[in-house]
């Protein structure tokens, strides 16, 4: 029986060409859009993983703070931040850095009275999930704390990146969403426009005594195919655009740095199934409408 | 069910009236018709014969009465049941119903595939029926390119195929030369010799007269009288 509703739908997508072509190509610039937008956060995500020995964050102590109180501090920044590395630079310790790093400018240290910089802990900080807002709260808590001036974590750079990647994130979310509809718009128009085309086989059908459930499956499968054909056009567009790029990009702007790579498997085979649940969803849609009717 | 002749019916209509809007199609039709007869319903054009017909596939649900088609209540048949109903009938249509775009193989195995027949039994019937009615050489042309006789045969051969307990056919002839309505109603008197009852709608006297059969008139909406026609009368029949 499968056979003979594969063959149906076969048949009539081939005998409503035009439409078909059409509705297949506007899928696969749906797919091809969403899965671009899944490509960058994919990638992002890569690039974010970049610091996976954690943030680094600086924590500068109040001037006069007792080396007796630096176990208790240590104690605190890692209760509350669970940091994977924490350790103490003294005020001299840091002056030293600094004059060894800014050799050629040592007649600028000459002058010093006293030593300017204060105490303070290196610490890097592991953020579960990536949750880049938790390293705000995070700062906040350790600045909290009596003995501590300034906690410094490069906010505003973070912020930015933050910001950025929570304003792709929403782009991706807002173009999926209005994608989404419009692709189950589309098919349910096209299914719907087949239908009217065949209103009178349709009848004619019921007439034999077809149930609805006969007349119905290769409908099905028409437009699940039609989505999973148009999401693997649209997908492969994508590959071939990921290939001129990386080969011409890539080497220049991240080399050795950061690989850029393709949407895996396991996410394309998720795609192209969901497309065909969209696919599923728009001949439902535009079925139980005219077969109610 | 057994009628006053022994014979149980497959049809029963009970102070059926069918309206649309204010217009009075069928008026109080009472009924019955046995199984393995053959019945013509005859009378003018807008009587309400095609309407009749169609309620007895429900096509059109009733607006008033009853109806019982081989004890099956149609007033109280579930949705899902509609198709398994319409395969007790092979309907022949006035202006044939084929689908346009499959060929006359497709068109006639229709009704055995949506039945869930397997593909191999299909083949070997629908080739069987199409030599029956004379259009086996033909079942891979398109109902276009078919003259309205042999169009109406390949509908005929479509009624038959699922072995229907009832033939509805409207006008089976209306549209044919003498010859072609000729074979038709030589393929129906066929099927009713193997136990189908045959139920025809028509306003062609002529019809009736040649072939014979009970004939139920109706005028107006309303069933004016039924009477048995004998083969080759002569007479006034109504």
């Amino acid at each position: 029986m499968m056979a003979l509703f594969i063959r149906r739908a076969i048949e009539d997508t081939l005998r409503n060409r035009l439409l078909n072509i059409i509705t297949i190509i506007t899928i696969s610039l749906s797919i091809l859009i969403v899965s671009a937008f899944i490509l960058f956060f994919i990638n992002t995500a890569e690039f974010i993983n970049i610091w996976k020995d954690g943030i680094p964050v600086m924590v500068y102590l109040k001037p006069g703070v007792d080396t007796a109180e630096l176990s208790d501090i240590k104690r605190n920044i890692q209760t509350i931040s669970a940091a994977q590395y924490i350790r103490y630079i003294s005020k001299q310790d840091a002056l030293n850095s600094l004059k060894a790093q800014m050799k050629r400018q040592s007649s600028l240290f000459e002058n010093l009275s006293e030593n300017p910089l204060p105490d303070a802990f290196e610490i890097r900080i592991m953020l579960p999930g990536h949750n880049w807002q938790k390293m705000e709260s995070f700062a906040a808590q350790i600045e909290s704390l009596d003995q501590v001036e300034e906690v410094e974590y490069g906010q505003k750079w973070l912020e930015r990146f933050i910001h950025l990647i929570e304003l792709f994130r929403f782009a991706g979310y807002a173009l999926g969403g209005i994608f989404f509809m419009a692709t189950v718009f589309i098919v349910t128009n096209t299914i719907r426009l087949v239908i009217y085309s065949r209103s009178e086989e349709v009848e004619i059908m019921r007439l034999v005594g077809a149930t609805d459930r006969f007349i119905k499956i290769p409908f099905y499968i028409q437009s699940m195919f039609q989505c999973a054909f148009g999401a693997l056009i649209g997908l492969a567009a994508l590959f071939i655009s990921f290939l001129f790029l990386t080969s011409n990009v890539e080497q220049g702007l991240f080399s050795g740095f950061f690989q850029i790579r393709f949407i895996p498997m396991r996410i394309l085979l998720t795609i192209v199934f969901c497309s065909m649940l969209v696919g599923w969803l728009g001949c439902y849609l535009s079925l139980k409408q005219y077969l109610k009717a | 069910m057994i009628d006053g002749n022994g014979k149980s019916s497959i049809i029963r209509m009970f102070h059926v009236h069918q309206n649309y809007g204010a217009k009075r199609a069928l008026i109080d039709i009472t009924l019955d018709i046995a199984k393995n007869e053959f019945v013509f319903i005859s009378g003018p054009s807008g009587a309400g014969k095609t309407t009749l017909l169609k309620l007895f596939y429900l096509a059109e649900s009733v607006s008033e009465g009853q109806i019982l088609i081989d004890g099956i209540n149609l007033s109280r048949i579930p949705f899902k049941r509609i198709p398994f109903l319409r395969r007790k009938f092979g309907i022949i249509f006035q202006d044939y119903k084929l689908i346009p775009t499959r060929n006359i193989f497709d068109n006639v195995a229709l009704v055995l595939e949506a039945a869930g027949k397997k593909r191999r039994l299909i083949q070997k019937k629908v080739r069987s029926v199409l030599r029956l009615v004379g259009m086996e050489d033909r079942q891979n042309v398109l109902p276009a390119s078919l003259s309205g006789g042999e169009q109406q045969r390949v509908a005929v051969a479509r009624a038959i195929i699922g072995d229907p307990q009832v033939i509805l056919a409207d006008e089976p002839t209306g549209s044919l030369d003498s010859e072609a309505a000729k074979i038709i109603m030589d393929l129906l008197k066929g099927v009713h010799i193997r136990g189908a009852t045959v139920i025809i709608a028509t306003h062609d006297k002529e019809l009736i007269r040649t072939t014979g059969g009970r004939v139920l008139f109706l005028k107006q909406g309303r069933l004016e009288g039924s009477a048995f026609v004998e083969k080759h009368y002569d007479g006034a029949i109504y």
